[in-house]
């Protein structure tokens, strides 16, 4: 048994001296070695979730991703992999929900990753696959449901994974291995697109800090000359990161704050940017000032262009009122130095904006460049729909 | 009968092209209105001539010897920053002449000789043309219908080299001392970029003149200016006003000279002045052109002390008038919009907007307010603070999280720097944002805005003509550390801090001014009608 740790809410910004003391309390428990004789595999793997989940809690205080998504997505993967292994199951359907229940607990810690659930999903997926190719079924070619199958199939899916198979576990893991091998090629493929949509002399723009139009940008660099303009994104102001990262490659860049964005979109050739989420119907979840960056950009009729990984297509709908937007503490508006009339105010700090698919023009992703109007077939192909909701 | 004479045999001469002193006789007879348009479009032919003569002292010069015409004072600019007349003919010409490089008398007469006989020639095609539509028009205004050769104004040319080298020309003239002037070369195929990077330092001609012929309150207003201590279209009106009304107290007028051409005169270096401190809004030009149009019609057999007093009740009236009264009846317009359960959203400090808001309280109005801000100027804090003294209850953001607080809002109130004459609506950076994204959400946008700040101008988009503003104020420090401190240090990093930017019309759903509710589109009327007047 675990002693659970104290389930502390954290929503005071990072670097409050008041909340640390919290976060550190917090961390004594989970730290603590359980020096049992005979340390389990259990309690190691119980160990390792509960430093991730700790982890998550802490890390998306939305201040500027501590690290970046991808990261977050190897390291859940790595973590479900070790789960498949090390954790006590008969067959697929008791693997299915040892991997639902951690998964439920890793999403609750931290809502707005959605990265966890995405990888979560997909294991599961992978799982149903390989049982189903145990058993040798046609089953994996629909899997969908239709209203044809519900009609004549109805209810037989439920009393499939109980067969016991001796080399699933196996078979799993190397689906998840591969799944690794391609999440660590994702920026490398997006990046390897850049020089097909990045011309010389274009001016460019883009919004905050995304690694992987950092890594778009810098590859087409190599082999032309553009301008680029970054929009600082108040108030973490992650535009400045980018914007000296990208010049210490020689790319000539602006920044400017996230008032001139209309002003100088006149200029603009194409608007690049990365998103925190893509959305079930090819919406965005992205950082705050880029709905009015695609508004200023259809306006003027300029491209928009999202670089996002595969892993990002998450099965969530944007009405979703309570989970949408997060929140940070409000003292990044309005600092604490205002005094008298911060009593009598409310000031907001969201982090995200949502962004509907008409104003989008192209999603590039690892597996190649598509319409935003095609999401919806690839969220099928990599998630099954009973595992929309875990 | 002489003038029929004349014009008969004006065209034998345009045929063949020859000079006949009859021109000289007729020349005397234009009226005031041709004088200045023809002296207008002489300079400007002049200025497209010549590619690398040498400094325009000397054309100022030639021109002098070649044009007898009495010298009018430099009134007929219709708009300040668009003409650099030459400003007082013989006070300033000597000790200019003094410090020119010297050239034998042969060369200058011969170039001069020269130069006359090819203006005259243009010009007197020119007149020809200029002739007819005044006999068929007898009633023509100065602003309209005449092909008027508009001249750019000074800060439009920062990116051409030349024109640079004229201004810093005139103010060493005008005896007033150049700032540099920063410009940033943005993708612009013609501007050459220089091996640092984007941020172009021109002119750096400094000169080493003492500022000491300048008004000491006019000197403390363009430190104020500078300093942003005085930010605000209106705040910075009155004030030009105030500093005026000391400079007309304190004016005394030389002798042989009369008070209606030489204050004008006396006023040129300090406008050159506090345009090189800050650049001049369009409110403060209007203003500019409407003090200089009441001393010029300063009648001359007025005493000085009457005439002082006549100016200053003029300058109190503008005030009174165009500011004051102004936002009064704007406030009254603007509060019939504002219904009960309003949520209205506003953006920065408009000192008009703010007044509003204050009038609708009082006024029993239950509403409450969004205010947007933006880095760097977070000029919201200060309406905030206003309106929390008040007592409204208010929320406040910053600008990217417009598209999140602007389902809850039911209006918008923006305010203005100038209004364009195509419509646009000139304001603070932010301002075509806010105006884009309350168009998507079909908000409707209401703009406050004086006629005094209706101008002429017109403008596309917010890159052809703008302010720039200090690039460091970028630079923030965040959980300390500081990304861009040594930004100048990286080749090719360049960092954008605009002022104002552009509203298209369409944004705009209607404008609120003292003459009533209009929409935009109809700025130009207005300012026809305000011609008029005049």
């Amino acid at each position: 048994e675990i002693h659970e740790p104290e389930e502390v809410s954290v929503w005071f910004r990072e670097g409050s001296s008041c909340c640390q003391e919290t976060l550190a309390r917090n961390q004594r428990f989970t730290e603590t070695p359980v020096n049992m004789p005979g340390a389990d595999k259990e309690t190691d793997l119980s160990e390792r979730i509960e430093s991730f989940l700790s982890e998550l809690k802490r890390c998306g205080s939305g201040a500027g991703s501590l690290r970046g998504s991808a990261e977050t997505a190897r390291e859940t993967t790595a973590l479900l992999r070790r789960i498949t292994a090390q954790a006590r199951w008969g067959n697929a359907g008791e693997l299915m929900e040892i991997i639902r229940k951690e998964g439920r607990r890793m999403t609750a810690a931290q809502p707005s990753e959605t990265t966890v659930g995405n990888m979560i999903r997909r294991v599961l997926k992978i799982i149903r696959e390989e049982y189903a190719r145990s058993r040798g079924s046609s089953e994996e070619t629909d899997q969908q449901e239709s209203l044809h199958k519900l009609l004549t199939s109805g209810g037989s899916s439920e009393d499939n994974f109980r067969q016991h198979f001796t080399h699933l576990k196996a078979n799993v893991i190397e689906a998840i291995n591969e799944l690794l091998t391609e999440l660590e090629g994702t920026t490398d493929n997006i990046s390897m697109q850049a020089l097909e949509h990045i011309h010389s002399n274009e001016v460019i723009m883009t919004i905050g800090r995304s690694r992987t139009v950092e890594a778009f940008l810098k590859d087409a660099a190599r082999k032309r000359k553009f301008h680029v303009i970054v929009a600082e994104c108040a108030p973490f102001c992650q535009g400045h990161e980018m914007a000296t990262s990208l010049c210490k490659e020689d790319i000539e860049t602006t920044v400017i704050p996230d008032a001139a964005i209309f002003a100088v979109m006149s200029r603009v050739n194409k608007v690049i940017i990365g998103t925190q989420t893509v959305l079930a119907n090819g919406g965005l979840r992205a950082v705050n000032g880029t709905h009015t960056l695609a508004l200023a950009a259809k306006h003027h009729s300029t491209p928009l262009i999202v670089c996002a990984p595969m892993f990002k297509l998450s099965p969530q709908f944007p009405n979703e009122e309570d989970t949408f937007h997060k929140f940070v503490s409000p003292h990044e508006v309005l600092p604490f130095t205002e005094g008298e009339i911060l009593s009598k105010v409310n000031a907001h700090c969201p982090v995200f904006d949502y962004v509907p698919p008409e104003l989008i023009t192209l999603f590039i992703s690892n597996i190649g460049g598509n319409a935003p109007s095609y999401i919806y077939r690839l969220m099928s192909e990599l998630y099954h729909p009973e595992d929309h909701e875990l | 009968m002489a003038d029929s004479v004349g014009r008969q045999s004006d065209s034998i001469n345009h045929a063949t092209g020859k000079i006949n002193r009859l021109e000289l006789f007729k020349r005397k007879e234009l009226t005031k209105e041709e004088k200045q348009r023809l002296r207008k479009e002489k300079k400007q032919h002049k200025k497209n001539k010549k590619d690398d003569r040498g400094p325009p002292e000397k054309e100022k010069e030639k021109e002098k010897a070649s044009v007898p015409a009495p010298s009018k004072p430099a009134t007929q600019s219709p708009a300040h920053k668009a003409a650099p007349v030459p400003v007082n003919a013989s006070a300033s010409e000597s000790p200019v002449a003094a410090e020119k490089p010297a050239k034998s008398k042969a060369e200058l007469r011969a170039e001069r000789r020269a130069r006359q006989d090819s203006e005259r020639a243009s010009k007197q095609g020119k007149k020809e043309g200029g002739q007819q539509s005044t006999s068929s028009k007898p009633k023509a205004t100065p602003n309209e219908l005449q092909p008027v050769v508009k001249r750019l104004p000074d800060h439009v040319q920062v990116d051409d080299p030349v024109a640079l080298k004229k201004l810093a020309k005139k103010l060493e003239r005008q005896q007033v001392r150049q700032i540099n002037i920063v410009m940033l070369c943005l993708l612009s195929d013609c501007c050459p970029l220089t091996d640092d990077g984007f941020i172009q330092v021109f002119s750096e001609i400094t000169l080493h003149i003492p500022v000491t012929v300048i008004h000491p309150s006019i000197v403390r207003l363009g430190l104020q200016y500078s300093q942003g201590i005085i930010a605000g279209s209106n705040a910075r009106s009155v004030a030009l006003l105030h500093a005026f009304k000391q400079v007309i107290q304190d004016y005394s007028t030389p002798p042989n000279e009369e008070l209606s051409r030489d204050l004008v005169n006396k006023l040129s270096p300090y406008i050159s002045f506090l345009s090189q401190c800050r650049p001049l809004s369009a409110s403060m030009g209007n203003a500019i052109k409407y003090i200089k149009k009441e001393i010029s019609n300063i009648p001359s057999q007025c005493k000085e002390e009457e005439a002082k007093r006549i100016l200053q009740e003029c300058i109190d009236s503008y005030i009174n008038e165009k500011i004051i009264l102004a936002s009064e009846a704007i406030s009254k317009y603007a509060i019939e919009k504002i219904s009960d359960g309003d949520v209205i959203l506003v953006y920065g400090c408009s000192s008009l907007v703010n007044h509003i808001l204050c009038e609708a309280f009082e006024k029993q109005r239950k509403f409450r307010v969004i205010v947007v801000d933006s880095r760097p100027r977070l000029e919201g804090r200060e309406a905030l603070r206003r309106l929390v003294k008040k007592g409204i209850r208010c929320t406040y953001v910053l600008i990217s999280a417009l598209s999140y607080i602007l389902p809850e809002v039911s209006k918008v109130f923006l305010g203005a720097h100038a209004l364009l004459a195509n419509g646009y609506v000139m304001s603070r950076v932010g301002t075509s944002q806010i105006a884009l994204v309350a168009k998507a959400y079909n908000v409707p946008v209401l703009v406050c805005c004086e006629t005094y700040k209706f101008c002429e101008r017109v403008q596309t988009d917010s890159f052809v003509s703008n302010e720039l503003d200090d690039p460091d104020d970028l630079i923030v420090t965040r959980n300390g550390k500081t990304h861009l401190e040594n930004w100048q240090t990286f080749k090719s990093l360049g960092l954008l801090n605009l002022v104002y930017d552009v509203t298209p019309p369409d944004f705009v759903d209607l404008v609120i001014t003292d003459l009533g509710m209009i929409p935009c589109t109809s700025v130009p009327v207005v300012l026809r009608v305000k011609n008029v007047d005049q």
